[in-house]
């Protein structure tokens, strides 16, 4: 048993035919072939697979497609202005803030979704809403490093200008 | 200038900032999914296998009967402490481990594949079980295999002569036992592997995530009875591994037997149950250590009795030697005891086995010596860094009472830094104030060695039918100017095509940029060891040292010849060679294509192709470090919180400093998660209780402190880089330093702190027992 779903990610718009159970996760690698999305854990703790829906963080592994569908879903295809890398992709760069990149795209969404809604948002609220996601690399330090650059960046560069 | 030593930024990052890095799971679409049905009991014998008669067209199941002619995994040492065990691909008439795998399920889709590995049904009479590693070692015990009396897989010893005199002199003997939980490496990306049947060709690709491509493709070769030449394997972007991605799993054998059976495509994407499950654990260790100290506080003599559970199987090709005979052979570390005697012995369970796991012995055996320095020190009624101070080697070249041969390190003046730099007067002050306010601080001194870089001789050592540790490096100049080096290393996040370019953009006078390091394909590299233990920059970096060096000398000949000049007098910097001391040269781009497509122009000697290759085989090197820890323990709950973490290290010359950093980052995170939080928990029927990350817990950003790093450069004359390895130090001292740290938090209660992780509820117990007055 399959249904039809329209899933609109990144400006673009797929169609898909999946079953009721299929996890957003699935099908936006499987189904619309953006394998920049990542499956950690497929229980909801490790975050490689946050996406933005709608803005909001959310662990797409825990969503069922069909969930999605009206939804504006943002991947980490989706980050950077064609060839312009997003401040935060150029922060995690920058500053060593990724090794084997399996995590990555999991925490430049999370960081995108945090750094969007509270552009202001303090170092320890920053540290508690990065501490959702996994990274079994870096020990964070950098990733912290990154996120707190970029912020800076967008603050100094509101989006229209940069 | 030097390329070496300055912190560029990655060029493996922008593919995987973007979403555009392959993994292995990435490049699967259009293959049939493949599940594997698992033990869910850790002992007893199969009965039957129950596979529904009604299955669904694509789909297919397989059992033990169909691999007749698979070859078990037999890992061999050649030494006659170590008893060879088999593991089957699948299991054909028991189980010794829950979640061994037992028959495979193939689909057309993945949740398909799940929903008839459901309906398979595994009749097992469940037999008595063993998962604790002492248990295990009791009279009595469960045998795991029948051919193991005692669960002994291998039991090696070392004595020094006049070990018994040493310690019927000593004025002070101290013996501790230490405890270290299991461990999952839990790399973020699980297994994986994705096994292609070409029919034009009848060749088989294995993408697959793995340190040790090239060992991997002998490997099933060897045990499919298939043509090597048959089978590539290619490592693609591997999301960690950290010792778990090195083995020949079971899984491999299947899915390559299953590709060329079905002359069709299969991919197998581990889930984290089955990769926390079913993969490769480590550092379930025990040792009793004793200390025999001279008034002085000199450590005269040691002896250990190392005990390590390593499974039901041995990890193939290292096999389940890999943690008992480090630990035999470097438990004594940077400390100069002339007298040692220990038995180390590797112990068989109904458990997952062991594979190593970032720094394999080392984080255990450092824990039992700095714990055991601690203890003395309080013994002797010495400061702990005093103590250390007495014993640390300081003459090199220093040869261990263990036969290890240390190259020049700075033992002392790293301890001496940690020392300073957490101003250890101040901190006895205001930890002294602190107690007398009701807050309990400590800090915790690790010192300790990092064996790395080590090629052959120190694998054959160990007795090893496989014996890793050359590197070979291929490195070519194509007609455009442009340099590809093919190794046989197989990076995986430790950003090795940034610092090998780096190396080889010295040795030509060009950019980084235009150097490809093309690594983790068996048709594209040459034969190699994979990364693993500490060993790449070193080994993978000193044959590209030398195959630039030599690709160097073949470019100034030509050059020469061009030029009018000696080749002698040609150097090379900014893209060009120049004749020394002269306003002539030519672009390197100019030069190869005169090479190519001008090669009559320089003779009948001259062959056209740019290219030379190189292989490297060092003996090793050790690197140092002193890592130090303040922490502030609540004996009301329990908790831990790591004030200040710091660590002071000595990696010889560091060719990218970012990347240096960024791997002791890693590796004290993984340390501190050892000590506080990780753990794999089986019941007494080796159930695991731990199969979720909502169970086994990695830290978060939340748990890791700000780590301070600062470096200290002993330039090693044992390698041609200079460079010494690191990639493991930071797991490898992180723990005893906040062990010790706790320890030190919590002395006004009298308790002992020697099992790790520390969590609130062991220190709750301590605490407990101590404070009804019983000794813990």
């Amino acid at each position: 048993m399959t249904e039809k779903v329209t899933l609109h990610i990144n400006g673009v718009r797929y169609e898909a035919e999946v079953e009721p159970r299929r996890t957003l996760a699935d099908a936006i690698r499987d189904d619309c072939g953006l394998t920049g999305t990542h499956l950690g854990c497929e229980h909801g703790v490790c975050g490689a697979c946050t996406v933005l829906l709608d803005g909001r963080p959310v662990r797409s592994c825990l969503m069922f497609a069909v969930q999605a569908e009206d939804a504006e879903i943002r991947t980490v295809e989706g980050l950077a202005d064609g060839d312009r890398l997003h401040p935060l992709q150029e922060a995690f760069w920058r500053h060593h803030g990724l090794q084997c990149g399996f995590c990555t795209p999991g925490f430049l969404m999370l960081a995108a979704g945090v750094l969007e809604a509270d552009p202001e948002i303090g170092d320890a609220a920053l540290r508690d809403a990065l501490s959702s996601n996994l990274c079994r690399c870096t020990g964070y330090q950098n990733i912290l490093k990154a996120v707190r650059a970029a912020a800076a960046e967008m603050r100094a560069w509101p989006s229209a200008d940069r | 200038m030097s390329w070496i030593g300055r912190p560029i930024p990655r060029l493996e990052d922008p593919a995987l900032l973007t979403g555009q890095g392959r993994f292995v799971a990435d490049t699967a679409q259009g293959a049939a999914a493949v599940r594997f049905v698992r033990s869910p009991v850790a002992r007893g014998r199969i009965l039957g296998i129950d596979v529904p008669n009604d299955l669904p067209a694509g789909v297919r199941v397989i059992t033990a009967a169909d691999l007749a002619d698979v070859r078990p995994i037999r890992p061999l040492l050649h030494r006659p402490d170590y008893v060879a065990i088999g593991q089957p691909a699948l299991a054909a008439t028991c189980v010794r481990h829950v979640g061994e795998p037992v028959a495979a399920v193939v689909a057309p889709g993945a949740a398909q594949a799940e929903d008839v590995a459901e309906l398979v049904f595994v009749e097992i009479e469940p037999e008595e079980a063993v998962a604790d590693l002492d248990l295990a070692l009791a009279a009595g015990a469960p045998q795991v295999h029948a051919e193991a009396p005692g669960n002994l897989l291998i039991d090696g010893r070392l004595a020094t002569e006049g070990f018994d005199a040493a310690v019927a002199a000593a004025a002070h003997l101290v013996e501790i036992e230490v405890c270290s939980r299991r461990q999952s490496a839990m790399p973020l990306e699980a297994r994986a592997a994705h096994a292609s049947f070409e029919r034009a060709t009848g060749r088989v690709t294995l993408t697959c995530s793995v340190q040790m491509p090239h060992m991997l493709r002998t490997a099933i070769a060897d045990h499919l009875g298939m043509r090597e030449s048959d089978l590539r394997v290619v490592a693609p972007d591997v999301g960690g591994a950290f010792g778990q991605k090195m083995s020949l799993f079971p899984e491999y054998l299947v899915l390559v037997w299953l590709a060329r059976r079905l002359r069709g495509a299969v991919a197998w994407i581990e889930d984290r149950r089955e990769n926390l499950t079913a993969s490769a654990h480590g550092r379930d260790q025990r040792h009793r250590v004793r200390g025999a100290f001279a008034a002085d506080g000199r450590l005269l003599a040691l002896e250990g009795d190392l005990r390590c559970n390593v499974g039901a199987y041995s990890s193939y090709p290292v096999t389940c030697g890999v943690e008992p005979l480090m630990a035999l052979a470097e438990l004594p570390g940077p400390y100069d005891v002339r007298h040692y005697r220990a038995r180390a012995r590797g112990v068989a369970t109904n458990t997952c086995m062991m594979a190593p796991y970032r720094g394999v012995s080392r984080p255990v055996i450092t824990l039992a010596m700095e714990r055991l320095m601690d203890c003395a020190a309080d013994r002797l009624g010495l400061d702990p860094v005093e103590l250390r101070r007495r014993n640390l080697v300081r003459a090199f070249p220093y040869r261990s009472a263990t036969g290890l041969l240390f190259d020049e390190g700075s033992y002392l003046d790293c301890l001496e830094r940690a020392a300073a730099t957490v101003d250890l007067p101040a901190f006895r002050a205001r930890q002294a104030a602190a107690r007398a306010a009701g807050r309990f601080l400590g800090v915790g001194f690790c010192v300790f060695s990092e064996r790395t870089g080590y090629g052959t001789p120190a694998f054959a050592a160990r007795g090893m039918e496989i014996a890793p540790g050359y590197e070979r490096v291929e490195i070519a100049m194509d007609p455009s100017g442009n340099l590809e080096a093919r190794i046989g290393a197989s990076p995986h996040g430790q950003g090795l095509a940034t610092t090998l370019a780096q190396l080889i953009a010295d040795e030509l006078g060009v950019e980084p940029a235009q150097i490809r390091i093309a690594h983790g394909d068996t048709d594209r590299t040459p034969y190699g060891w994979g990364t693993f233990a500490s060993r790449s920059l070193v080994i993978a970096g000193g044959a590209c040292k030398l195959a630039a060096a030599a690709l160097r000398d073949r470019l100034a000949r030509l050059a020469g010849h061009l030029l009018e000049a000696d080749p002698g007098d040609v150097e090379f910097a900014d893209g060009r060679a120049r004749v020394r001391g002269t306003d002539l040269s030519i672009e390197l781009a100019t030069l190869a294509r005169q090479a190519y497509h001008q090669s009559h122009r320089f003779g009948d000697a001259h062959d056209p192709y740019l290219a030379a290759h190189a292989t490297y085989d060092p003996a090793g090197t050790f690197s140092n470090a002193t890592h130090a820890a303040i922490v502030e323990v609540d004996p009301e709950t329990g908790h831990v919180a790591i004030e200040r973490f710091l660590v002071v290290e000595d990696a010889g010359v560091l060719i990218n400093p970012m990347i240096a950093d960024g791997q002791v980052h890693g590796g004290v995170a993984q340390g501190i998660a050892h000590a506080l939080f990780e753990e794999i928990v089986y019941d007494d029927e080796g159930n695991i209780l731990t199969a979720s990350l909502a169970d086994y817990l990695p830290p978060t950003c939340a748990e890791i402190p700000p780590i301070e790093v600062q470096h200290l450069v002993t330039e090693s004359d044992a390698t041609l880089t200079r460079a010494k390895g690191l990639g493991e130090g930071g797991a490898i001292g992180a723990p005893a330093a906040v062990l010790n740290a706790i320890a030190d938090a919590l002395k006004p209660f009298g308790v002992g702190v020697f099992e790790m992780p520390a969590t609130p509820q062991r220190l709750r117990a301590l605490i407990r027992t101590a404070q009804a007055g019983e000794v813990p």
